[in-house]
């Protein structure tokens, strides 16, 4: 498998799904995983899957002795490793920039440089495709899919890419044409596609013109959560809390949320209102906040992460996600395992298979405001939403997402 | 000798419109006239004038011996009243032939008798009003919304004066018992039962068109030779369905309408006959006590109270609304009592149903509302304004206690006051009587001083000591004395 993140250092939704189904698919037995990543930090969780990083592969030869290597890199890939994959590169990067153990440096992130950093990761891929021995290539998102082309050219492998996002739901329909160019090249080169939802499956076949025999679609499940994070503590709160957590970017329709709170806080004061997270909207998020006078019920925490994502979220009554478009959209699980009720918008993949939500349309946000009063003050509605969500929830397993994956990796191999 | 019991609801709820709870408080009007408008006089243009036209027709065609009963809600005759006035003509004829029967219901087709016995007599009674202005009819039998019953209700229905109840054959109650007799209620033994078959009934209502149900096609004769095949001291099969099964849920085109008009004549054939509700409960004898300790319904595979009031969103609307019940009582605003009535139709809370599988797709069939958390945030909504200007009525802070008897007291000086004026216009006409006398007298005797008198015969209804006889100046004076 190819992929871009894996937790716990992870900026984005990409993560926590590669690693949900990975373990999910281990739990399906008789599996043995490979996961590719640009840059491992070494606390990865190794128990399911071989982790190797880009960062570690050479790709020009170095002569250097074993326990240089054991010393330099021993903490994330084993020393054999280091050698078995130096036996197979195959040309001559010499002239790219690479470190002692001739390898190129990877930052595991999405920098200003990000084409170039896919193009690395996929001569690497190269590289590990030679070195090791496999049945199927499986790449995670677009940035992934040259580096799976390259693996099933090299090796004739068949190649199932698993598409989490579209750019087309990142930019609202405008979408950057390298980037494109090279979901489509993905798309055309693969020999099954894996879609999150129904609502990306049909965004595939429709504006990438690939044919719905070829798409499947595998919803995202959630991981349990440890008991560490249900037992955070609740912050006391006079009021009720409702909040949006997530990048502050157009894909996401913050000033849907800004306008149905104004809305809300006409009637009702006891709500404060919460957008935790960062993106390129923030700034005109505040100052729409601060237009429609409300700026003193409407708080602006910044970027959450690890534990704090989970305090945010015991402290919430209610949880909107009002996604314009939205492949899938594993939040609103994590806030219903948490127990906090959801409203989602239609557009969001999760949508399709969640009962125990409410859904509006993102635009509607006479429909979001009266949803967000419904749930602070009828406690009746509250608590349904709450109890029906837990159970539901805790039914989305990723072994049964694994299990969908490894049917379709037995129909591609023709077993 | 057999006899078929048919009993054919008809029932619309008064649907909410969209009602965003920033309307709270401000828009007191709840209901989608054009929603209602469009589904009953859709359904009564597909289903019930041309079911109520073939009853029609069976009965002139039978000379008689065809019959059977109708239950008709009061919201739903009002929609008719308003949108399908054609309609009521319809049934108007059809009680004319004597040969239907109207039962009683709670007039808004609510749930009031499961929490609030003096609403239900009290709807039931204006159903009961409502039934005999527009077709002359007394109605001796009683079936409740959704043919709930428990022993609880029996006493009081028979109270009401209904000799028979209709009620559903549910499993659960019957046991190894088969609904096809007739039943007496243990709680009141005079009152007698009728079950519906719900095999018989449901092969009718959600099977006749299903080709991939084994006995598809259905045959009136073949419907027949079931009635006729049932063990011989089995007397009544009770048949009771919604009467848009013919039309609407059944197509006119599965031959639904031809089915229904098949059936009497073999019946004939085979000896059967029909009978209302009333006639099967004074031909045919009870054969046992049947106790129901829990509410059964004829709703859901469960057939219990579990459709409208089977999880945490049903329960606390149903009780915030008969939370006010009795403050709505106590009111007279007109308006206030139409939307009171209309808010307890049972639908309401059928939509807020999170039953999932064959039960979940019946309930969202026939809910307006995509899922049921948008019904309850909508009839909470609603409620929330319904409740507000309840207490616009009277302050929140007089408990309904001292309300009630401080509205008693009012009342109370009401009636006291009219006594008084009575006795005083009495008193008047005494006074002038007497007066008219004295003059005479005085004209007789030619003595002054007669206005001096007509002081005192006002004090004397003031009910005071008559002891003064000042002149008419002095008399506030006087009073200050006192």
């Amino acid at each position: 498998m190819f992929g871009w993140e894996f937790p716990p250092h992870i900026l984005g939704g990409l993560g926590t799904a590669s690693y949900g189904l990975t373990q999910g698919m281990w739990q399906c037995g008789d599996m043995d995983i490979t996961f590719v990543i640009p840059k491992p930090f070494g606390d990865e969780d190794k128990s399911f899957a071989n982790i190797i990083g880009c960062s570690q592969v050479p790709v020009a030869w170095r002569d250097v002795d074993r326990d240089y290597v054991d010393a330099r890199i021993g903490r994330l890939m084993s020393p054999e490793l280091y050698y078995r994959l130096r036996d197979h590169i195959y040309a001559d990067f010499n002239y790219m920039r690479t470190n002692d153990l001739g390898c190129i440096e990877f930052s595991g992130r999405y920098p200003d440089n990000l084409l170039e950093e896919i193009n690395n990761y996929s001569i690497v891929a190269g590289v590990i495709a030679r070195t090791l021995d496999f049945d199927i290539i499986h790449s995670h998102d677009w940035l992934t899919y040259p580096a799976g082309i390259h693996a099933k050219q090299v090796t004739g492998k068949p190649l199932v890419i698993h598409v989490h996002a579209t750019e087309y739901d990142r930019s609202r329909g405008k979408p950057n044409p390298t980037v494109y160019n090279i979901e489509r090249d993905g798309m055309l080169n693969s020999d099954h596609i894996i879609t999150v939802s129904e609502l990306t499956r049909r965004t595939v076949i429709d504006h990438y013109g690939i044919h719905p025999d070829k798409v499947t679609t595998v919803h995202n499940a959630v991981i349990p959560l440890s008991q560490e994070l249900l037992d955070v503590e609740k912050h006391p709160s006079k009021d009720k809390v409702v909040t949006f957590l997530g990048r502050i970017t157009m894909q996401k329709g913050p000033e849907y949320f800004v306008e149905a709170a104004a809305k809300v806080l006409r009637n009702s004061h006891n709500v404060r209102f919460v957008m935790a997270g960062s993106g390129d909207m923030m700034e005109k998020m505040i100052r729409l906040v601060a237009d429609r006078g409300i700026a003193d019920r409407f708080h602006f925490p910044g970027f959450q992460k690890g534990k704090q994502v989970y305090e945010m979220l015991k402290a919430s009554d209610v949880y909107i996600m009002p996604s314009v478009s939205e492949p899938f959209g594993i939040s609103p699980l994590e806030a219903m395992q948490m127990g906090v009720p959801s409203i989602i918008s239609k557009q969001s993949g999760c949508a399709e298979i969640l009962d125990n939500v409410i859904k509006t349309d993102y635009w509607d946000i006479d429909a979001m405001a009266d949803a967000i009063h419904a749930i602070i003050s009828y406690p009746a509605l509250y608590r349904q939403l709450r109890e029906d969500g837990l159970a539901e929830v805790a039914r989305i397993t990723w072994d049964k997402a694994g299990r969908k994956v490894i049917d379709i990796y037995n129909r591609v191999l023709g077993r | 000798m057999k006899a078929i019991c048919f009993n054919f609801e008809i029932h619309q709820p008064f649907r909410l419109k969209r009602y965003r709870f920033f309307d709270i408080g401000n828009d007191h009007y709840y209901y989608d006239d054009f929603l209602d408008d469009d589904i009953i006089t859709r359904i009564a243009h597909t289903s019930y004038i041309p079911a109520a036209e073939t009853l029609l027709r069976m009965i002139e065609k039978n000379e008689g011996r065809f019959r059977c009963s109708i239950a008709i809600s009061g919201v739903a005759i009002e929609q008719f009243e308003q949108y399908v006035p054609e309609f009521i003509d319809l049934l108007r004829r059809l009680a004319d032939t004597r040969c239907v029967e109207f039962v009683a219901q709670p007039y808004a087709y609510s749930l009031s008798s499961l929490v609030d016995p003096e609403e239900f007599a009290e709807q039931v009674r204006r159903h009961c009003e409502k039934l005999k202005t527009l077709f002359g009819v007394t109605p001796k039998v009683f079936r409740n919304s959704e043919l709930i019953y428990c022993d609880d209700l029996a006493p009081q229905l028979q109270e009401l004066g209904f000799k028979g109840v209709l009620t559903e054959g549910a499993k659960h109650i019957l046991g190894w018992k088969s609904p096809n007799y007739v039943y007496s209620a243990a709680s009141a033994p005079k009152l007698k039962m009728l079950l519906r078959n719900a095999k018989l009934s449901d092969d009718i209502a959600f099977r006749f068109s299903d080709s991939s149900w084994s006995q598809f096609p259905l045959t009136a004769d073949k419907y027949i030779d079931w009635i006729a095949s049932t063990p011989q001291e089995e007397q009544i099969v009770n048949i009771f369905m919604n009467l848009e099964t013919f039309g609407d849920l059944q197509p006119p085109t599965s031959g639904i309408f031809q089915f229904l008009e098949a059936l009497p004549r073999f019946a004939a054939e085979r000896g059967i006959d029909f009978y209302t509700p009333s006639d099967a409960i004074s031909k045919i004898k009870s054969v046992g006590e049947l106790s129901v300790l829990h509410p059964i319904s004829g709703a859901d595979e469960a057939r219990d109270t579990s459709a409208w009031l089977g999880n945490r969103l049903q329960n606390e609307a149903f009780s915030k609304l008969y939370s006010v019940a009795e403050r709505v009582r106590l009111c007279d605003d007109r308006r206030l009592k139409q939307d009171w009535c209309y808010l307890q139709t049972a639908d309401h809370f059928f939509y807020m149903s999170t039953k999932r599988s064959a039960d979940g797709a019946l309930h969202s069939l026939f809910s307006p509302y995509e899922t049921p958390f948008a019904a309850f945030t909508n009839y909470m909504n609603v409620l929330a304004d319904f409740i507000v200007r309840v207490e616009e009525q009277y302050p929140l802070s007089i408990e309904n206690e001292e309300l009630n008897s401080l509205l008693t007291t009012i009342r109370n000086q009401a009636d006291e006051i009219e006594s008084l004026n009575k006795e005083l216009n009495s008193m008047r006409k005494n006074v002038e009587q007497y007066n008219i006398e004295h003059r005479r007298d005085e004209a007789a005797e030619a003595a002054p001083a007669p206005k001096a008198r007509k002081p005192r015969s006002c004090k004397a209804k003031a009910a005071e000591a008559p002891a003064d006889k000042a002149k008419p100046g002095r008399k506030p004076r006087a009073k200050k004395a006192e």
